[in-house]
């Protein structure tokens, strides 16, 4: 569906990204790990258009509009004035170039999405007034009204409590499952990915591994983040 | 009521009323999204432009509106593109570019005899500014304005709320803010006259910030920058014409006073 064909890029003469080549193909759910700063999020915000990449080629052979993106929560600002219907709507934006207003199946299909991900009790809420979580899923349903294909995340589960971490993968599953929807996710939740996710992306500014979860749970580095995640989290 | 007889009486009292009622919800609207987006300065920066081109025009004989409209909107082009670049800061480019407009048009007009009086009146407002012959184009142009927002409300509000989304879901992110800021350069060309080049720029800030004190809901931040927009007119400029004080400071001073009643409702 899109193709990476050796992306370079770089922030004030440092190296983010190297000679970075990879397909993402249909029903596909990635995982993209690495540490901090190993340049998750550049990679993802390249793929989208949203950071010009030095050299290299980004093919799209799927139209942009049947994209869905949820980006890491601080992209918003704080205290923006609007409901979570209204967030959650704005995910059609991209689609009906000539009607002004949004149509009654966008609102059932909105309406749906918010039920899908657990946020309809808020609908009338303001965004601003939710927990970190809410706000996370109330974001992803806006990404269920632009994609139709493929789904984009950045770190969705990073301000996540145990509980609504598992809500969240399991609703992605049943996208991934049931909607035939391609996921391609940056996390630092390795154990967890590796549970949901077929295929894991491994970088440190360039590839260190890129394919199935299954071979990538017999290399070194899957022992090494495994490892480093238990640290952390004891 | 004396004010209906008096509006029923005085054509140019209605031109105020109908012109000055569509130019401070324009703004209000529009408003919305510059102050969330943090670009109301571009609203400053193109007064001050708006300046400039009708003096030019004043100064060479050509009609004010028809010859400042085309050189606005180039400037609105000229306003985003420096504001996105990362050579100069945004706001910096933004007051060379008001200051230099300013400068031209006070050269031009000197150079052709002089201050006169409606140079005054473009740079504080006149509530007898709308002229007949320019009456129905600035209703024409400040009802396309409206109506071109409308139609693109929500896809304002998604790259007001999050432009990374929208430009990842290909939505035309820059086309839209050059929309944005032509049809605000519209609302304020037509509008110094009636308002003036300094005080403008607050008919975009008021109603907006004092309606965001008062609710966390987009849509209606909107319904409540547009009242409070339509009442800070009805008032100025009743008190302009009651009062013989100019029209566009009492505007912008009812605004002032609605802020302050916002601001203190909401800590109460």
């Amino acid at each position: 569906m899109i193709k990476c064909e050796n992306i370079n890029l770089s922030y004030e003469n440092q190296q983010v990204l190297k000679n970075i080549s990879f397909e993402i193909k249909e029903n596909d759910y990635i995982g993209i790990v690495g540490e901090n700063g190993s340049g998750k999020t550049t990679l993802v915000k390249a793929i989208l258009g949203l950071i010009p990449v030095d050299s290299g080629k980004i093919i799209y052979l799927e139209n942009k509009n049947k994209i869905g993106y949820v980006p890491q929560k601080n992209n918003i600002q704080k205290n923006f004035p609007a409901t979570v219907f209204e967030v959650v709507l704005s995910g059609f934006s991209s689609k009906n170039k000539f009607i002004p207003f949004y149509s009654k199946k966008e609102k059932e299909i909105a309406l749906n999405n918010m039920k899908c991900v657990n946020v309809l009790n808020f609908k009338n809420k303001s965004f601003q007034k939710l927990s970190g979580g809410e706000q996370q899923r109330v974001l992803l349903a806006r990404a269920l009204n632009s994609a139709e294909k493929i789904m984009f995340m950045d770190e969705p589960v990073a301000n996540l409590d145990p509980v609504a971490t598992k809500d969240f993968y399991d609703s992605v599953a049943h996208l991934h499952q049931h909607h035939n929807m391609t996921i391609v996710t940056t996390t630092h939740d390795i154990e967890n990915i590796i549970k949901y996710a077929n295929k894991i992306l491994h970088i440190d500014k360039e590839i260190l591994f890129f394919g199935t979860t299954e071979d990538y749970l017999k290399t070194e580095y899957s022992k090494y983040m495994i490892g480093s995640d238990h640290y952390a989290n004891n | 009521m004396q004010i209906i007889n008096s509006i029923l009486e005085y054509a140019f009292l209605q031109r105020a009323l109908i012109v000055g009622l569509l130019v401070v919800v324009a703004l209000a609207i529009l408003g919305v999204n510059l102050v969330l987006k943090k670009y109301s300065n571009i609203g400053d920066g193109l007064a001050h432009v708006s300046f400039g081109a009708i003096a030019f025009a004043l100064a060479l004989g050509f009609s004010p509106l028809q010859f400042s409209i085309p050189i606005v909107i180039v400037a609105a082009f000229v306003l985003l593109l420096l504001g996105d670049s990362a050579k100069i800061k945004g706001d910096a480019a933004i007051a060379m570019m008001a200051s230099v407009s300013i400068a031209l048009g006070i050269i031009a007009i000197s150079l052709s005899g002089g201050v006169n009086i409606s140079i005054d009146s473009y740079m504080f407002g006149s509530i007898l500014a709308i002229g007949k012959s320019d009456y129905l184009l600035s209703v024409i142009v400040l009802l396309i304005v409206i109506i071109t927002y409308l139609f693109f409300y929500n896809k304002f509000f998604a790259i007001t709320f999050d432009e990374d989304f929208a430009l990842a879901t290909g939505v035309k992110v820059k086309t839209l803010k050059a929309l944005l800021s032509i049809l605000t350069a519209l609302a304020i060309v037509v509008g110094i006259r009636m308002i003036g080049t300094i005080l403008i720029s607050s008919l975009i800030i008021f109603p907006a910030s004092s309606a965001m004190l008062l609710t966390d809901k987009y849509k209606i931040v909107m319904v409540l920058s547009i009242f409070f927009s339509i009442i800070s007119f009805l008032i100025g400029l009743f008190a302009s014409f009651y009062l013989n004080i100019p029209v566009g400071a009492s505007i912008v001073v009812s605004n002032f006073i609605l802020f302050v009643i916002s601001f203190i409702y909401k800590k109460i």
